[in-house]
């Protein structure tokens, strides 16, 4: 499968057995994408990780907010930029708000400045294409990518999106626009808004499994 | 006083449990339960089930969205702490397929598929054990899994049959509460009417996995899962188990009356405050705490059982790890339930001049026939499940609602499979609560997808993924070992195992005609395989260790020159010394060891009961 940045497909839509199986992506891509610093790479200048891991016995019962367990990274002009790129990922539309709106750059901040090795990893993807993506809209545009017009936006992301099209699933390296989007997809869908979105409903105690919509069984031809 | 400091425990038992799991658990609810007095050693720290468990709390309440972390290898909501594949300042050795062969290494990976050590050890340190993290599937061994070499030539048989085990299966459904239904099906045993639970209906993609199924002959009914669909009629229960005895018949109804039916909600690996899910801490634990006769330590690493001149067991010696003193207990007779793997290593660090290799160890068998179950497992996304209406298919606690038993005894049996053993399948669908990662699929199927087109694919594919997963039958085999390193100690002074493991071809194949049969089911479901389905069995089948399920390393049988235990669990060589978790097994069946853990230590306790009262022990 695809190396990405997070516990992969289905992962969570599945019983704890098979969340076995979707760990084993996290592992591949951590094996295969080594930590190669760029000396030049925006990763390097930001400051390095050295927040402590939260230990293998954290209190579970409790209500963690970024920037709780460690320090955070973006600086104002990068948050921006991460703002303005989430929203081009998943803009307000006439079901849901968009995600900058529901707190999914902090969870990206969150998530590059985690004491961990698969973000770790991804904190190089990110802040690097961060910087990558600036120095585009600089050249083309004449201004920072959080700044631009929607079109000129999209031109940029269009650029980024279509070469994730025309790879093959095998030969997919860990992009910086699917890493993004993959963070993004996490941070939006965990959310009561992107819950809602998608038509989850659980998470709920009932006194009885509820029967499925009659409409569903004929529709699969289950009636 | 039930749970203690080393300072306070007494200073003789009738009998003292090493380990708290579904063995020690099962253990000391018989002993206690009959009127004996029982201490208990849990190596990991005290854990409150009630309080604990973070039930309701979403993705977005943890931090990475309780994303696998080295620290929290199931995602930050499982329940299990201080456990996984790693245990800081607890190491174990094991070859490695990527260097030199005879060369052990320290096991250092967190997640278990494409690791290349041979084996990979999951150990929770904490109350409960194992069973905080398993999967709360209860199936029971069927008349050819005791007999396996008598049906087809290979392995081992136990020196029972099912018969003998049978009512004790019958116990144990009864008091943790089983749901399921009798199929009748070959070597899949019906339970006595009125045993199991009704189950909950099927989710909507088992039902259509389950029609398409057919078209193949493979069956798809309801699971069998240590859950209470409703709750259990506890004084009939309690009266069945325990008939002439008036206390234990009301401890045990009590304790049982405080548990609730499922809520059809929240993963039961978090854990389940109001008790519908069986685990260790609340279903065995509170009774026998209730009965005066338990006293628990935590925090109690025992390193090696005491022997007096005769051979005879005295105690064990364990290290207190909140104080780092080594503390030596007293009883007439010892259970080992630490697991397979740690029962073992018990064994042969409880080395004296008399047994050199070990106590209980004549047989050289101590550590030997090591066992995990065959695992591989395929994604699927279904087109006909995409843009559902929006209904509530969250169910039983991210657990299977349906499953597929082996299907193929007759023609495995007239050798037209090219594997003797068989797989059950278990299924992963439903509307689940979305957390990290859920929506990575879509890099496979809307690639290159953002902005308003982004959120409508979600909601297209959202609920549209199945996952396939095989559990099958592994086949002793004299590669495949723990033993104690020559060097290595850990944190507590403790020599650690090393380990080597090796597949044969029948568990490779049995793996390879998993990822065909996964990809037939897709396939005649009009879906398409997500990720690579493999032909060659080695490519998909999971390490050694990778599914759970340790046994075989103590195993029992009718000859004391080949095996560690009589049939009755208890070692040869040390008459009061007994071993009741996956140890014992002579094989390992694909119906995950759980419930047959339970049974067996269930029997043995009986017969430690029985041998007490005509004063054999």
């Amino acid at each position: 499968m695809t190396p990405t940045s997070t516990p992969p497909a289905v992962s969570a839509e599945i019983p704890r057995i098979s969340r076995r199986e979707a760990l084993q992506w996290v592992m591949t891509a951590s094996a295969t994408l080594a930590l190669m610093p760029n000396s030049l790479s925006a990763a390097d200048s930001a400051a390095p990780v050295t927040a402590k891991p939260y230990g293998t016995d954290p209190l579970l019962n409790h209500t963690y907010k970024p920037g709780d367990l460690w320090p955070l990274t973006l600086s104002a002009d990068q948050r921006l930029t991460v703002s303005a790129l989430c929203d081009v990922v998943l803009p307000a539309d006439d079901r849901s708000p968009s995600a900058s709106s529901v707190g999914v750059p902090d969870f990206i901040d969150e998530w590059i400045s985690a004491p961990y090795p698969n973000q770790l990893r991804d904190r190089e993807i990110i802040l690097n294409g961060l910087a990558s993506l600036d120095a585009d809209s600089k050249k083309r545009f004449n201004g920072s990518f959080a700044g631009l017009e929607a079109a000129q936006k999209t031109t940029l992301v269009d650029t980024l999106a279509s070469a994730e099209k025309d790879k093959t699933e095998a030969a997919k390296p860990a992009s910086f626009f699917t890493t993004f989007r993959d963070l993004t997809l996490t941070g939006f869908y965990t959310t009561p808004a992107g819950m809602k979105d998608i038509g989850f409903i659980g998470n709920m105690p009932l006194t009885r499994f509820p029967d499925p919509p009659r409409e569903v069984l004929e529709k699969l031809g289950l009636v | 006083m039930p749970f203690v400091t080393s300072s306070k425990t007494q200073t003789q038992y009738d009998v003292i449990i090493v380990g708290s799991g579904a063995g020690g658990g099962t253990s000391a609810y018989v002993l206690a339960l009959a009127g004996v007095k029982v201490l208990m050693l849990e190596a990991g720290r005290n854990y409150d089930p009630i309080k604990e468990p973070a039930m309701f709390q979403t993705p977005a309440q943890a931090p990475l969205r309780a994303a696998s972390t080295p620290d929290k290898h199931f995602g930050f909501h499982d329940a299990t702490v201080d456990g996984g594949w790693t245990n800081p300042g607890e190491p174990y050795m094991t070859r490695r397929s990527d260097k030199p062969a005879d060369t052990f290494h320290e096991a250092k990976d967190y997640v278990a598929f494409g690791t290349k050590q041979e084996w990979i050890w999951w150990r929770p340190r904490m109350l409960g054990g194992r069973t905080n993290h398993w999967g709360r599937i209860a199936l029971r061994m069927g008349p050819y899994d005791f007999k396996p070499k008598s049906r087809d030539g290979l392995g081992l048989d136990w020196p029972f049959q099912y018969e003998e085990l049978a009512p004790y299966y019958d116990k144990v459904e009864s008091l943790i509460g089983v749901w399921g239904t009798n199929e009748g099906l070959e070597n899949t045993p019906n339970s006595p009417n009125g045993t199991l639970l009704t189950p909950p209906r099927a989710r909507v993609p088992e039902l259509l996995i389950k029609k398409h199924a057919a078209k193949l002959g493979v069956p798809v009914i309801p699971s069998h899962m240590a859950i209470l669909s409703r709750r259990l009629n506890a004084r009939k229960v309690a009266a069945n188990l325990h008939p002439d005895h008036p206390e234990a018949q009301r401890i045990s109804a009590e304790e049982m009356n405080k548990r609730q039916a499922c809520f059809w909600s929240t993963p039961c690996g978090r854990g389940c405050n109001i008790k519908a899910n069986y685990q260790s801490t609340t279903v065995h634990l509170p009774p026998a705490l209730a009965s005066g006769n338990l006293d628990v330590v935590t925090d109690a690493m025992v390193r090696a059982v005491s022997v007096d001149e005769n051979g005879k067991a005295t105690g064990v010696h364990y290290v207190d790890k909140k104080t780092r003193q080594d503390v030596h207990v007293k009883a007439r007779v010892i259970i080992l339930a630490a697991s397979g793997c740690e029962s073992a290593r018990i064994l042969l660090n409880s080395k004296t001049e008399r047994f050199p290799n070990g106590i209980a160890n004549s047989s050289g068998k101590v550590g030997r026939y090591l066992m995990d179950t065959v695992g591989a497992g395929l994604n699927g996304q279904i087109p006909a499940l995409e843009n559902l209406p929006v209904f509530n298919d969250e169910g039983a606690g991210g657990s299977m609602h349906s499953y597929v038993p082996w299907w193929l005894y007759k023609e495995q049996l007239a050798g037209k499979l090219g594997f003797a053993r068989g797989y059950h399948i278990e299924i992963g669908a439903g509307r689940q609560m979305p957390g990290a990662g859920s929506f990575t699929f879509m890099d496979s199927v809307a690639p290159g997808s953002y902005g308003r087109q982004l959120k409508a694919d979600a909601r297209r594919y959202y609920g549209s993924t199945i996952h396939l997963a095989g559990r099958g039958e592994m086949i002793p085999n004299d590669n495949s070992y723990c033993e104690v390193d020559p060097e290595r100690k850990d944190a507590w002074g403790i020599p650690v195992l090393r380990f080597r493991f090796q597949w044969s071809e029948h568990e490779v194949k049995q793996a390879a005609h998993m990822h065909q049969t996964f990809k037939d089911i897709i396939s005649a479901m009009g879906g398409r395989v997500l990720g690579t389905p493999q032909t060659d069995g080695n490519k998909a089948i999971y390490p050694g260790g990778g599914i759970i399920h340790e046994v075989g390393t103590t195993c029992m049988g009718a000859d004391a020159k080949t095996t560690v235990l009589n049939p009755y669990c208890r070692a040869w060589d040390v008459k009061n010394l007994f071993v009741t978790d996956g140890g014992p097994f002579v094989s390992n069946a694909d119906k995950n060891p759980t419930l047959s853990i339970m049974a067996l230590a269930w029997r043995t306790c009986d017969h430690v009961l029985a041998e007490m009262k005509r004063g054999n022990l």
